[in-house]
C-alpha cells in the first residue's frame, strides 16, 4: 500500500510539468494535437513491446535448461520460426510507426490559401513580427507576441537575419527552424482561446534562454479589434511627464534603434515600441510589463540580460522616469 | 599472454591521450578572453574625455581607456559589434563595403584624420566636413568607440590578432582577419581630399 502510495506520488511530481501553457502533452491546436497523438502512440506501442520483451526473457531464465542437456533434440527449429517471427514483426512496426510519422508530420504543415500570414523573425535575442496587409488594413509590426484569431489556420513565415533560432509553441504546434537567407513556412492554429508561452528551441547566443514568445488566441471579434488598435499610430502624450519623456526618448540614442509610428524615431535594428504598453512582457518574456520593470530595463539592460543589443544610455534620473512613464502610456 | 598485455597497454595509452585532450581544452578554454558586456557607467563618461589636437587629427585617449586594455582595438567581441553597428547605422550607405562611395574609402590606404583611434571616434561622435554627420545623440559613446575600432580594422596597415566575426554573405573585399589588404591600398585613394598629399 506504501509503496504503491509513493509510486503514485512519484509518478504526480514527474508529470507535473506536463500541462500549463507551454506543453506538447496539453495541446490545444489542431498541429499540436496530431504530433501528441503520435507521441502517445509510439510511446504505447513502444511499451507494449518492451513488456512483451521481458516477459518473454524472464521467462527464458526462468526456464533456462543446464548446460549439460544443450545437444540436438529438435528444439532448434521453433527456435529459429520464434527469432524469423520477430524480426519480421519488429520491422513491421518500425515500418509502420515510420509511415505514421512521416503522414503526420507531412499533414500538419498545410495551411489553406486563405489563412491568415504572419512574418515571424527570430532576432538576437527577441521576435520580431510582421502582419501583412489585409482587407481590413494596412500591415504593422509587433514584438515577442503573437495575437491570432481562435478556429483559424495561421500561416507563420520563419525568416533570420542573424542565426538559427527554433519556433516552438508546444501547445499549439509543432517545432520549426529559422534560418538565415530562408523562408521557412509553419501552420499555427488555436481551438482554444488562452495565452501559449514558446521558447527558441535552438542554442542561439547567450540570451537564448531569455527568448520566449507569447502566443494570445482570441475569439475573432477580439483579434480584429486588437489588430485594429495596433494599426493606428503612437497616443499623443497628455500630461506633462509622458511628454517630456517622449521628448528625451527622441533626443537620446532611443530614437535611432527604436520605431514608435506618428513621432519621428524610426530606427529599425530593436523592436516596434508603438504599443509597447499594451504587450504582457518586455525584453522577449523576461519581466512583465509595468513602469518599474521598464524603468529597470532601461536603467541598465546588461545586468537584467547580458549580451543583448541594447546599450545603457546614460539618463538622469528625471528622464529615466518621465521615458518610463513614456513607454507605458504607449498601449 | 604478452599479446593479451600490449593491446590492454595501448588502449591504456589510448585513454590517457583523449584525457589529456579535454584536460588541456578545459584548462585552453578557461583562459578564454572575458566579455566585458557591461561598462561602468563612469568609465562610459569618461571614455567621451579624449582630447584631439586643435587640428582634429590624432590625440590621446583618456587614461581610463588604458586602464581597461584598449578593448575595442583588441577584444573580438567588441570588434564583432562595431561590424553589426557599421550595418545597423548605415554607414555602408555611403563607405560601402570599406571601399567608399559617397564617402572615403577605409580600403586604400588612406586615412585623411589619421589611422588612431581618438580620430575615428572623433570622426563618428562629432562629424567631419563634407558631409560625416554627427552620431552623438544616435549612439552611446560604447557604441561609438566599438564601431571606431572595427573601421580601424578595415584599413589597418598591419595584421592584428583580434578580428570580428566573419561575414555570412559573399566577400565583396578581403575578410578583416587578413591582415592590411595591400592589394587594394595599391589601387590607389580614392575620395581623396584634396588637401592629402600622393600616394602613401
Amino acid at each position: 500500500m506504501r509503496t504503491a502510495r509513493a509510486l503514485l506520488l512519484s509518478i504526480l511530481v514527474a508529470t507535473s510539468g506536463c500541462g500549463g501553457q507551454q506543453s506538447a502533452l496539453g495541446s490545444q491546436g489542431a498541429p499540436a494535437i496530431h504530433v501528441e497523438h503520435l507521441i502517445l502512440g509510439m510511446v504505447a506501442v513502444c511499451a507494449a513491446i518492451w513488456i512483451l520483451v521481458m516477459i518473454t526473457l524472464g521467462t527464458a531464465l526462468l526456464r533456462a535448461r543446464p548446460r549439460t542437456a544443450r545437444q540436438d533434440d529438435g528444439s532448434e527449429k521453433p527456435l529459429t520460426m520464434a527469432v524469423s517471427a520477430a524480426v519480421a514483426a519488429t520491422t513491421l512496426i518500425i515500418a509502420g510507426l515510420t509511415i505514421a510519422s512521416f503522414y503526420t508530420t507531412r499533414g500538419i504543415g498545410l495551411a489553406d490559401s486563405t489563412a491568415l500570414t504572419i512574418t515571424v523573425k527570430g532576432q538576437q535575442w527577441w521576435w520580431q513580427v510582421f502582419y501583412a496587409d489585409s482587407s481590413t488594413g494596412p500591415g504593422f509590426q509587433t514584438a515577442n507576441e503573437i495575437h491570432i484569431p481562435v478556429g483559424r489556420d495561421v500561416r507563420l513565415q520563419l525568416e533570420s537575419p542573424d542565426v538559427i533560432h527554433s519556433f516552438w509553441v508546444p501547445s499549439l504546434a509543432g517545432k520549426q527552424d529559422l534560418v538565415p537567407g530562408r523562408s521557412n513556412s509553419l501552420l499555427l492554429r488555436a481551438e482554444k482561446p488562452g495565452v501559449y508561452r514558446g521558447q527558441c528551441a535552438e542554442f542561439c547566443g547567450l540570451q537564448h534562454s531569455h527568448m520566449a514568445i507569447m502566443v494570445i488566441a482570441e475569439a475573432p471579434g477580439a483579434f480584429e479589434g486588437w489588430a485594429a488598435t495596433q494599426r493606428l499610430d503612437a497616443v499623443v502624450s497628455a500630461d506633462s511627464d509622458t511628454a517630456a519623456g517622449q521628448a528625451s526618448f527622441m533626443a537620446k540614442p532611443c530614437a535611432a534603434c527604436h520605431t514608435i509610428r506618428g513621432t519621428p524615431a524610426g530606427g529599425t535594428t530593436g523592436p516596434d515600441l508603438t504599443h509597447i504598453g499594451g504587450r504582457r512582457t518586455i525584453a522577449a518574456g523576461l519581466v512583465e510589463t509595468t513602469r518599474g520593470s521598464l524603468a529597470a530595463w532601461i536603467a541598465d539592460p546588461q545586468t537584467h540580460k547580458p549580451g543583448n543589443n541594447m546599450p545603457m544610455v546614460s539618463l538622469t534620473s528625471t528622464e529615466l522616469r518621465n521615458i518610463s512613464a513614456y513607454m507605458e502610456s504607449l498601449k | 599472454m604478452k599479446e593479451k598485455v600490449s593491446s590492454f597497454s595501448n588502449a591504456a595509452f589510448a585513454l590517457a591521450g583523449l584525457l589529456f585532450l579535454a584536460v588541456s581544452g578545459g584548462i585552453l578554454g578557461w583562459f578564454r578572453q572575458p566579455r566585458e558586456l557591461r561598462l561602468d557607467p563612469p568609465v562610459a563618461a569618461d571614455l567621451d574625455r579624449f582630447r584631439l589636437m586643435p587640428n582634429g587629427i590624432s590625440g590621446s585617449p583618456p587614461e581610463s581607456y588604458f586602464a581597461i586594455g584598449k578593448p575595442y582595438e583588441s577584444d573580438a567581441y567588441n570588434l564583432s559589434q562595431g561590424k553589426r553597428l557599421y550595418a545597423w547605422f548605415g554607414c555602408g550607405s555611403c563607405h560601402g563595403d570599406g571601399r567608399g562611395g559617397v564617402g572615403p574609402s577605409f580600403l586604400d590606404g588612406w586615412w585623411l584624420y589619421g589611422p588612431e583611434m581618438v580620430s575615428i571616434v572623433a570622426s563618428i561622435r562629432d562629424g567631419r566636413p563634407h558631409g560625416m554627420p554627427s552620431f552623438r545623440d544616435r549612439m552611446t559613446s560604447e557604441q561609438i568607440w566599438q564601431l571606431a575600432g572595427y573601421v580601424q580594422t578595415i584599413g589597418s596597415y598591419t595584421p592584428q590578432v583580434a578580428a570580428p566575426s566573419r561575414n555570412d554573405d559573399e566577400q565583396t573585399r578581403p575578410a578583416e582577419n587578413r591582415g592590411p589588404a595591400k592589394i587594394l591600398f595599391d589601387e590607389g585613394p580614392v575620395g581623396v581630399h584634396p588637401d592629402q598629399g600622393p600616394t602613401p
